[in-house]
């Protein structure tokens, strides 16, 4: 036996594993750096909330203290305190949460949405989906935060009669924003649907016989996940930016109640007083939105470049 | 060509109407009358009559008679503030919401094709990096944030601008700056990327080659170029200006038209909502046709049928 038949067995080891789009996701600095502090400030608001939903407490988000009115950050309040002697800083965790779990929410929401219709249309084709673009294109037409406007006052009220007050806000804010986030899914998925199903293994699939919803489900739908977590995932900071709106111009969450935009718009005249700025109203919240939504964006682009790097040219 | 204009042209109407319908239905279906005040007595007979006066006793002659008055240019009574016209409003708000829409887009381009241009000219250095803090910020950084900083900063550490007043140009330049910053990102984004493809094509090469200077290759040749994605940006970037502008107007106390909508919308007013809706969608849907003709008579190669085909 010569030495080289014995090569291949001696090299052979443990096969080269194979690049895949997970584990570049994983190796990609972007995604793992905006991971990370996403996932610590995530715990920190998700692990206090038996704090900071309490009536009473150090954290408690309604947990009025007559005479600890504008504390300024200290030792016992390290974001100080608010007009009615209110824990910034639980504040500002039970605001993230609800923020996040709004911004989540409604991107889910108009994933579903979007995928369906962008489905639909680039698989029927023909009137369906002119008819459906045609309707995208009418909503692009209209600023968006004047629809969400429209939808929550316009909801709001009929869905207070059948839940109580408090979760009728919540579910209207997160259904009005995620009823108009998914034009850009639409369109992505629609695109894809599009290029694949005039690609040969489609037609393969026809020829041997199978179904449309078989098609639909094996065979198109595997290929988009992709470009759709993609998508979902820059939803998100969106969804949250529009909440933030929202409750910033007062039409969101209502008191007492904090989100990120609302504890912003409660703090910004208290810190614009040219007698004495109480910044740190205004400072926290702030900083704490710019951070979640940077890094939500940095995980997104990580992830778009990493499935898509066709649109690495677009990229921003 | 002249097909897919007339076919845009006349689309317009039918898209508005489809807006009109939409914000009406949605108006309509707003329990609440606008009329019912918490500080006036309600009476019956005088909240039916005042509905009458606005034709809006019932939702179909409503709707039969408001849009033929808009047609005409004619946006009726306020239904809330009863003393104006909902032209008046418009007229009075809608030029500083224009003003400082425009002068936050010029910022923006201006700023973003300079950064974007000198950030690929110079990769690596130091306006690459500005280049690529600005897209992070301006993407990311909500523009009440960017605003309330603006404030905290230049009005109440340094007080060089006045707080809340809306009488000069000046008292434009930090609303404007805040506005700025979510298109500029995208524009600078879009010219160095634009610009880096450019600069290695072969004709830059050959225009250098033939003893052209630098600055006259990089402004004259490529910038035509690269000017292109930013051109269709800016149907997009109008949009992001003028809803941004609602959240700068309330933190800047600008009596813009953006503040008028939010109240109308709190209040119910429908003539008021109907109103601002349509004229957004208007100027919205007008500037992204203007772009779209704009585009092709740009760029010879593209003609409007294979961006429709597409």
């Amino acid at each position: 036996m010569s030495t080289a038949d014995a090569i291949p067995f001696d090299v052979s080891g443990p096969p080269a594993r194979p690049d895949t789009a997970w584990r570049r996701v994983l190796r990609s600095r972007r995604v793992a750096v905006g991971g990370i502090i996403l996932g610590v400030l995530l715990a920190a608001c998700l692990l206090t909330l038996p704090w900071t939903l309490r009536r009473e407490g150090a954290l408690a988000f309604d947990g009025q203290v007559i005479g600890k009115s504008y504390v300024a950050p200290r030792g016992d309040a390290p974001f100080g305190t608010d007009i009615l002697g209110r824990s910034v800083l639980g504040r500002c965790l039970l605001g993230g949460s609800i923020s996040l779990s709004i911004g989540v929410a409604a991107a889910m929401l108009s994933t579903v949405l979007g995928v369906g219709v962008g489905l639909l249309a680039g698989y029927r084709g023909g009137w369906v989906d002119a008819l459906l673009m045609r309707g995208v294109d009418v909503l692009y037409g209209l600023p968006y935060i004047l629809l969400i406007l429209l939808f929550k006052i316009a909801f709001e009220d009929p869905l207070a009669a059948a839940l109580n007050a408090r979760a009728a806000n919540l579910v209207i804010l997160f259904l009005s924003i995620g009823a108009v986030s998914w034009l850009t899914m639409a369109r992505v998925v629609r695109g894809q649907v599009l290029s694949l199903r005039s690609q040969p293994f489609i037609e393969a699939a026809r020829a041997i016989g199978l179904g449309n919803a078989r098609i639909f489900f094996h065979h198109l739908l595997p290929n988009l996940v992709g470009p759709i977590t993609v998508y979902a995932t820059l939803i998100v900071p969106s969804a949250i930016l529009q909440e933030s709106f929202l409750s910033f111009l007062g039409v969101g969450i209502r008191e007492p109640l904090p989100t990120w935009g609302a504890l912003a718009r409660d703090g910004l005249s208290p810190a614009l007083s040219p007698i004495i700025s109480r910044w740190w109203l205004l400072t926290f919240p702030c900083a704490l939105l710019a951070l979640t939504l940077l890094c939500l964006n940095f995980v997104g682009d990580g992830l778009r470049d990493v499935f898509d790097p066709k649109r690495e040219a677009a990229k921003i | 060509m002249r097909r897919y204009l007339a076919f845009r042209i006349l689309q317009l109407p039918l898209i508005l109407a489809a807006i009109y319908l939409l914000t009406f239905f949605l108006t309509w279906v707003v329990p609440g009358s606008p009329f019912d005040k918490d500080d006036k007595v309600s009476d019956k007979l005088a909240m039916k009559l005042m509905a009458q006066r606005f034709h809006a006793d019932q939702w179909q002659s409503f709707l039969a008679y408001y849009p033929l008055r808009i047609v005409r240019g004619d946006f009726g009574q306020s239904m809330q503030y009863s003393d104006w016209s909902v032209t008046d409003i418009v007229k009075s708000a809608l030029p500083i919401s224009m003003a400082l829409g425009l002068f936050a887009l010029s910022i923006a381009t201006v700023a973003g094709v300079g950064i974007g241009v000198l950030a690929a000219v110079k990769r690596g250095g130091i306006w690459d990096f500005l280049s690529l803090t600005i897209a992070l910020v301006g993407i990311s950084v909500p523009s009440f944030v960017v605003a309330s900083a603006l404030l905290l900063f230049f009005c109440v550490r340094h007080p060089w601008f006045a707080i809340s007043r809306c009488e000069s140009i000046a008292d434009l330049i930090l609303p404007g700056i805040a506005l700025a910053l979510l298109p500029m990102a995208y524009i600078t984004r879009l010219t160095r990327v634009a610009m880096l493809d450019v600069l290695s094509s072969d004709f830059v090469r050959t225009a250098r080659a033939k003893g052209l200077s630098r600055a006259a290759v990089i402004w004259k040749h490529c910038l035509k170029h690269a000017l292109l994605p930013v051109f269709t940006y800016l149907g997009p970037a109008a949009a992001a200006t003028l809803t941004g502008s609602f959240v700068v107007e309330t933190v800047f106390n600008i009596p813009g038209l953006g503040q008028h909508f939010v109240n109308s919308v709190r209040n119910k007013d429908q003539t008021l909502i109907l109103a601002v809706v349509m004229i957004y969608s208007t100027l919205l849907l007008v500037l992204n046709l203007l772009v779209d003709i704009g585009y092709s008579l740009l760029d010879p190669r593209i003609s409007v049928q294979e961006k429709a085909a597409s």
